[in-house]
This record gives C-alpha cells, structure tokens and sequence, in this order.
C-alpha cells in the first residue's frame, strides 16, 4: 500500500476512536455539571414541576448512560438530534440546522484569514531569513511578536477604534445572516479577519524563518551558494522545499485555531460564529448542540493534522518513494 | 396672552408638524424677544414632542442565547421579552408609564364576586398579523398554553390561583379565581402571556410568530437577532411609528458602546457605568436613568439560626451600608432601599420608618438584645444573583466588622447558583426583577408558603392582609393594608434590601419619546411601539 493511503487510513481510523473519547468525555463533564437544561432557561422561575415537565419532554428523566448511547447511534445513522432549545414545538430545532449557519460563517471567517495571513507569514518569514538580523527582520519579529502577545481582545478593540469608530472604514458590528451577500459578509468579516491575521501571523512567519535559517546552515545550501547561485533563489528553489513540514504543522495548527477557538472575537465583533454557539450551549447545558460543536471541532484538528502530515510525506522524497 | 407669544406658540405647533424650519423659527422668536440660545433648545424640544412616522430603528441589547424560543412560556430575558413580545404582540393589558394598568387587547373588564370573577372584553377591530380578528377563543386558547397539565411556562405559577376561564360569546372571557384578585389585570399584563392564534385542535400557535403587535416577525435568529416590519393594520393609534425594528444581541458591552457611538444601532440597555460620564460628553448621544421595580437584596432564612431572631436580623440591617456600596460598587447608579421591596414607583408603595441605615450603635444594641457580643455568620454571594454581589459582600464585611458582626462572605460558583444556593443556603445574595403590584411582589416572595418564598418568612398578620387586602376594592382600605405589611416586612422579615437599581441605557438624540416606563427596562419592554425617530 501507498504510505500516503496508508498514513491517511491510519489516521482516519485512529481519529474515529479520538472522535468516540471525546464525545465521552464532554458527556460526561456536562453530566458532572451542576444544574440542568430546565433550570438554566426557567431561572428563578424554575418550580420542580415545570422542571419535571421540561425534563420528561426532554427524555431527561432516563440514565444517562441511555441517553448517550441513543445520541452516539443517531450520529453514526447521520443523525445529530435536535437541540433542546426547539422542544415541544412542531417545527423541532435539528442540531444540523442550528449548527450549519453558525459553521458556514465560521468556516467564511477561517478562509478568509487564512487567504490573508498564510501568504503574508510565508513572504514575512521567507524575507526574514534571506535578510535575517536585519534592520527589517528586527522590525518584522518586533511588530509580529507583539501582535501574539497582546490579547486578542485588546487587538480587537484597538481596530474597532481606529477603523470602525475614527475613521469609519468598516462597520464595528460584524452582524451577518444567512441573507447577507457574499461582499458584504466580505466587508463585515474584514476587522474580525485583521485581528485574526494579526494574532496568527507571528507563530507561522517565525517558524518558517526558523525553518529555513536552519536548513541554510546544511551542505547542500552551502553548495548552492558556492556554485553562485543568488540567495533569493537559493531559498526559493533549494531551502524552501525541505522545510514545508515543519511550516506545513504550524499552519495546520493555527487554521485549527482559527476554526475552534475565536470566541472572543466573535464576542467583540458580534460575529455569529460557532465558538459563541458552543459557549451558549455548554452555559446552557443545551446537551446535543455542545456535542455536535465538541465533534466538529476534534475533527478539525484531526483532519487538518492528517493533512499537515500529507504535506510532510508528499514534499519528502524519502517518506515518498520508501525503499 | 399678548399678540408675539401667540405667534410664539403657532410657530412652536408649526415646528412641532415639522412646517417650519429651524431658521424661520429662530427669527421668529429672536423678534418675540427670545435668545438665541433659548429659540434653539425651543425648536429642538417641539420639533421632538410631536412623533413622526418612519425609519430603522436599531437597538443593541446585552441579552439573548442561541437557545431563544418562540414559545412565550420560556421567554427568559430582554432579548425575547423586548423583541418576542414587546415589539411583536399584546397581551391583555399592559402597564403605562405611570406605572397603572390600562386594556390592551382587552377593552374593558369587569369584577364581579368580590374579584373572584373577571369579564375580559376583547377589543374590536384587534387583528392579528394574518388578518384574522382576535376572538375570545384565541385569547383562552393563549392563556391555557400556560395552564395545561404539562405547561413548562415560567407563567404557570403566575395563574396558579385560576380555576376556570371560558369564552362568553365571541368577544368575552371569563376567569374564574379560587380567592379575590382585585389586581388581577396586572397579572395578564405579564410578557409571558402575549394573546396569540388558535389552532384547529385547541391548542395555540405560538410556532408561527403571527401576532398582535405593532411590528411584523421577519426573521428570528435565535441569540442574534430579530427584525421586523411595521404593521400597517395595527389597531392602536398613535403607537408603532418605524419602518422597521431591527434586535441586535450584542453581550459585550464595549462592543455595544461602541456600535451605538458608531451610529450602528440607535440603542443599547446596560451601559457600562465605568465610562458612563464619556458616553454622556458624546454631543449625539443622551444617556437615561430611570429607577425600576427590580432590587438587588440579601435574604436570611428566618428559620435557620441564628437569624430566627429577629434582634440579629436587625443588627444585620442596621450594619450595611447602603450608601456607601452604591456610591463604590455601582457608581453611584441605584436607589438604596430600605428593607421594603416595593419600589417607590408602584402603586400603594410606602417608606416604612424609621429608615434602616448604617448604624454600628444601633446594630451592637440589637445583637446585645439578642444576648450576643459578637456575631459570625456565612454569607453566600456570586454575581449570578446580581453584578456586584461580591463585591458589596466584601464591602459589607469591613461596614459589620465595626457592629461586632464578622461576616463570612463565601464566594459560590456563578453556574447553578439559583439551584444549589439560592433557597438552599441560610443567608444568599439574591435579585429580583420586581412587580408591578404590591400584592404580586408579595405573593411571590413574601406569602407563607410560597414558592420562592426566600426568606422562609411566615408572618401570621402579614399573610391575613395579603389575602384581605387581594379582594377589597376599596382603595383607601387596600392601601392602609399595604402600608402595614410593608411595615410588618421591614420591621420583621428575613429581606435586607441593598438597592433597587437604576436602568442606565443610551440612545442617540434624534429619538422622541413620552414619559419613560419603569415596569421593565426599555421603555417598559414597549419601546420599539412607543418610540419614534424625529429626524
């Protein structure tokens, strides 16, 4: 078998056990939670009756174990369930329907920055090591560091001021819906898309600097040099090609990034992401839409690992063609 | 009335009807003997009184959960309450800005039996948004949505006395209570309980969104937002003048500061207190306080020890300093109460004497009465009861420490605070939203037996009025009976009431509005059908 086919099998078939721990854990750490679905949405209102009725409707009044295994069936047919939230109405609120508007503007956001920051950091760091401990190096490590260093929601807010507020570039609320058109969800995305882009840029433009200053140091480069060829090139066409593993795992990273964790600029912003549905989710302990966020977001990462890996195989000619 | 200031007044009408610009104007008065500056503020206050039709309205509101629902039962906040039922629909009556109940899709209604018995009349010409008329049957079909025997309605509680209600004819309802209830039309103004269409089989549709109010549902994104248009066949006049409303949930807070100063939205609830004085030198933005019935209090239970005596509930009265927390914890923005939950806007509201206020002399002769040098007790906080519960628990603990009163203030998690503290621990933190009426607020919390009862409170004099006073119809009575339980609660209840707190919300200056409800935050939840934009 191919090692690319095999490595993907593998994987897909370790990701489906990764799949199944994590749907046990969050499970079970809601279970572990106190208080209830009922009681978090009737509050001071809650009277042990209605909270008896919400849960027998619910099914809430059965095992928990029960429960579980009902929901893990229902999602190996396809079948997420529907939220709690839609209860007792004709028109049930499917996870699937709730989840799939938050998704595509989660997904929109992700591309979005991604289509910024992945060039930008590879043409930082690529100019980075060709003229490293340079005046323009320093500046680019200097600003870059201190954008990942400062919280996001300082960034974020900093933004809103200058471009939203001062010189109203851009709307400071990043509300779309499922009507709003593609270049108006562009425009409305672009401030959450900056701040991103700025919090991501520094891990990958440094590691691909450091990638490469490592592999300019190697025999082949030295060579390279030696037979005249310029250092741009030199980089381009020798260098960059051996360091897109470790390049290709940190930009694997921070889309992943991108896609599980920018609550807080969602926040700021009022972009309806999926991360405040998790949130609002898990603080509600609406269970089946938590779970559905849990899966989506571990398959995230597990899918864009494998591909980080694929690109490490396929760029090695070793890992490629093995003897 | 000399012959200028009648022309003062026609052209002041004129601005008013929008004939007259601003330059005619000032010239007209500058000739009657005006300043400048007063001509100016003149125009600008006529131009604003008489409403106008048209425009967006936007407003950006600190609450709303992807787990909203259409079902009004469930509605559990500002978002659904301002948006769902406020903009979107009637109930029977409603509350005015004064703080009185008036008919909403009721006309009219009637005791009868002591209050046992109440006729609704449905108002004619009520139409709902598919232009079906509203009939008694749809108004008994929306109130046993509630009702029923699975109902999970936080309303349920609320109409727990009603035995029976039945259509008479087409246009009336009947209600039948096991006690008098001479408030009962406040309890049908409640946001839980909008009138909504009858389905074939009985039951109600509360799916649709198809209402009475003066907006039409478009869409409904659960915690993001809720637009809708203006309806044109509303039955109230003069009510319901934009275009359209649009609801924004917008959580953060500086990112609400920051789109109402942005010009995004034209209003936000919950301004953040610590920059409220840059929001105020905003030139387009005017920011509103108005004191509500909610009140932010912490409650002993009374059977617990040892605040099942009263000298030592007191002691703890008089050891908090009211003040002080208000001015530090909330900036200055709430009204320190006095023991009493009825806030001085409601109706039969009194101030029990002698005022409670911080008095470490006072406080160590109570704990003396009661055979005690010093005093330690637990106190449960966590700003799930309300924003500043800690913090003023902390305060509170260095006012006791000069009344021989060491506080313990335990800090509990936010998450099921209201499970698992709240009516559990013997001395909490807690918060309520208030009610309209002194009987409601008392029944809720203060009746023996009851529910939420939170101080475990059961006085045999106080419970007697409560009763009596429900199905007398004479008001002077009623309020002489009001009065002595206020009394009775101050002097004698578990209730140690910090503040009621004030509604601090901002909106841009070309919004018109009469006198600002203080039922519920936004204008009484109504804003969107009593509000208007004046340029």
């Amino acid at each position: 078998m191919h090692p690319v086919l095999r490595t993907v099998l593998q994987r897909l078939g370790l990701g489906v056990l990764t799949l199944i721990v994590v749907s046990v854990v969050i499970f079970s750490s809601l279970e572990l939670l106190p208080g209830g679905y009922a009681e978090n949405i009737l509050g001071q209102g809650a009277t042990p009756e209605t909270v008896a009725n919400f849960k027998k409707e619910l099914g809430l009044d059965r095992p928990a174990y029960v429960r579980y295994f009902e929901w893990i069936g229902g999602v190996a047919q396809g079948d997420f369930g529907a939220s709690y939230s839609g209860v007792g109405g004709t028109n049930k609120r499917e996870v699937a329907h709730v989840i799939a508007p938050r998704l595509y503007n989660t997904f929109f956001l992700a591309i979005l920055t991604a289509i910024i920051a992945v060039p930008l950091s590879l043409f930082l760091g690529v100019m980075a090591a060709l003229y490293r401990n340079s005046w323009y190096d320093r500046i680019v490590n200097a600003v870059t560091l201190t954008t990942i260093a400062a919280p996001e929601f300082l960034i974020a807010y900093l933004l809103m001021l200058l471009f939203a507020l001062k010189w109203k570039w851009f709307p400071s609320l990043s509300t779309v819906g499922e009507t709003t058109p593609f270049f108006e969800h562009l425009y409305r995305a672009a401030l959450p898309a900056i701040t991103l882009t700025l919090v991501i840029v520094a891990h990958m433009m440094r590691m691909t600097r450091a990638a490469l200053i490592n592999l300019l140091a190697s025999p082949y480069m030295e060579m390279a040099k030696l037979k005249g060829v310029p250092a741009r090139e030199a980089i381009v066409k020798h260098a960059l090609p051996n360091a897109w593993a470790p390049i290709a795992t940190v930009v694997a990273f921070n889309l992943a990034y991108l896609v599980v964790g920018v609550v807080i600029v969602e926040v700021v912003y009022v972009y309806p992401g999926i991360g405040q549905l998790m949130v609002d989710s898990v603080s509600s302990r609406d269970m089946p839409v938590v779970q559905a966020c849990a899966l989506i977001f571990a398959a995230t990462y597990i899918l864009l690992n494998l591909s980080a890996d694929v690109v490490s195989i396929i760029t090695n000619p070793r890992l490629l063609h093995p003897k | 009335m000399n012959d200028t200031q009648d022309k003062l007044q026609a052209a002041l009408t004129a601005a008013a009807r929008g004939r007259i610009t601003r330059r005619e104007f000032t010239q007209l008065a500058l000739a009657s003997g005006v300043t400048l500056a007063t001509a100016n503020t003149m125009f600008a206050g006529a131009a604003r009184a008489e409403p106008k039709k048209g425009g967006t309205f936007k407003i950006g509101v600190g609450h709303g959960a992807t787990t909203d629902s259409m079902d009004p039962g469930l509605y559990p906040d500002q978002f659904t309450g301002t948006a769902l039922w406020g903009t979107l629909a009637n109930s029977l009556t409603e509350i005015d800005a004064d703080g009185n109940v008036v008919g909403d899709i009721a006309e009219s209604y009637e005791p009868s039996d002591g209050a046992k018995k109440w006729a609704f009349k449905v108002r004619k010409g009520a139409t709902f948004h598919n232009g079906k008329p509203v009939t008694a049957e749809d108004v008994v079909a929306s109130i046993l949505h509630h009702t029923k025997e699975d109902s999970k309605s936080a309303a349920k509680s609320l109409l727990k006395d009603m035995t029976s209600i039945k259509a008479d004819g087409a246009e009336t309802v009947i209600f039948e209570l096991s006690g008098g209830n001479a408030d009962f039309p406040y309890t049908v103004s409640d946001y839980h309980m909008p009138i909504m269409p009858k389905n074939e089989d009985g039951s109600v549709d509360w799916q649709s969104g198809i209402r009475t109010g003066a907006y039409k549902l478009e869409k409904f994104e659960p915690g993001v937002s809720a637009t809708f248009t203006k309806n044109e066949n509303y039955y109230k006049t003069g009510k319901g003048w934009f275009d359209r409303v649009e609801f924004l949930s917008i959580k953060d807070v500086a990112a609400r500061t920051n789109a109402l100063i942005a010009g995004e939205i034209n209003y936000m609830d919950r301004c953040d207190l610590k920059t409220l004085d840059m929001l105020k030198s905003n030139p387009d933005i005017e920011v509103q306080e108005i004191t509500g019935y909610g009140h932010q209090v912490y409650v002993m239970d009374v059977r617990a020890k040892p605040f099942d005596d009263v000298n030592v509930r007191l002691a703890l009265k008089h050891s908090l300093n009211r003040e002080e927390i208000i001015e530090k914890v909330f900036l200055g923005h709430g009204q320190p109460g006095n023991d009493n939950p009825i806030a001085p806007t409601v109706k039969f509201a009194v101030e029990p004497q002698p005022k409670h206020t911080y008095d470490p002399e006072k406080a160590k002769a109570f704990l003396k009465k009661a055979g005690l040098d010093k005093l330690t007790v637990d106190l449960s906080v966590a700003d799930a009861a309300f924003a500043g519960a800690v913090d003023s628990a902390l305060l509170w603990k260095e006012n006791a420490k000069a009344c021989g009163i060491d506080l313990n203030v335990i800090r509990e998690p936010d998450d099921s605070y209201w499970d698992n503290v709240w009516l559990k621990k013997a001395f909490v933190a807690s918060y309520w939203s208030g009610r309209p009426t002194v009987d409601w607020m008392m029944t809720t919390a203060y009746a023996a037996g009851a529910a939420w009862n939170d101080t475990f409170w059961a006085n045999p004099r106080f419970n007697e009025l409560l009763v009596a006073a429900r199905s007398e119809t004479d008001e002077a009575k009623r309020a002489g009976m009001y009065a002595e339980m206020q009394q009775l609660l101050h002097d004698d209840g578990g209730l140690i009431n910090l503040m009621f707190n004030s509604y601090v919300e901002a909106h841009g200056k070309n919004l018109g509005h009469n006198k600002v409800a203080a039922n519920w935050q936004l204008d009484g939840m109504r804003i969107a059908e009593r509000w208007w934009f004046t340029s």
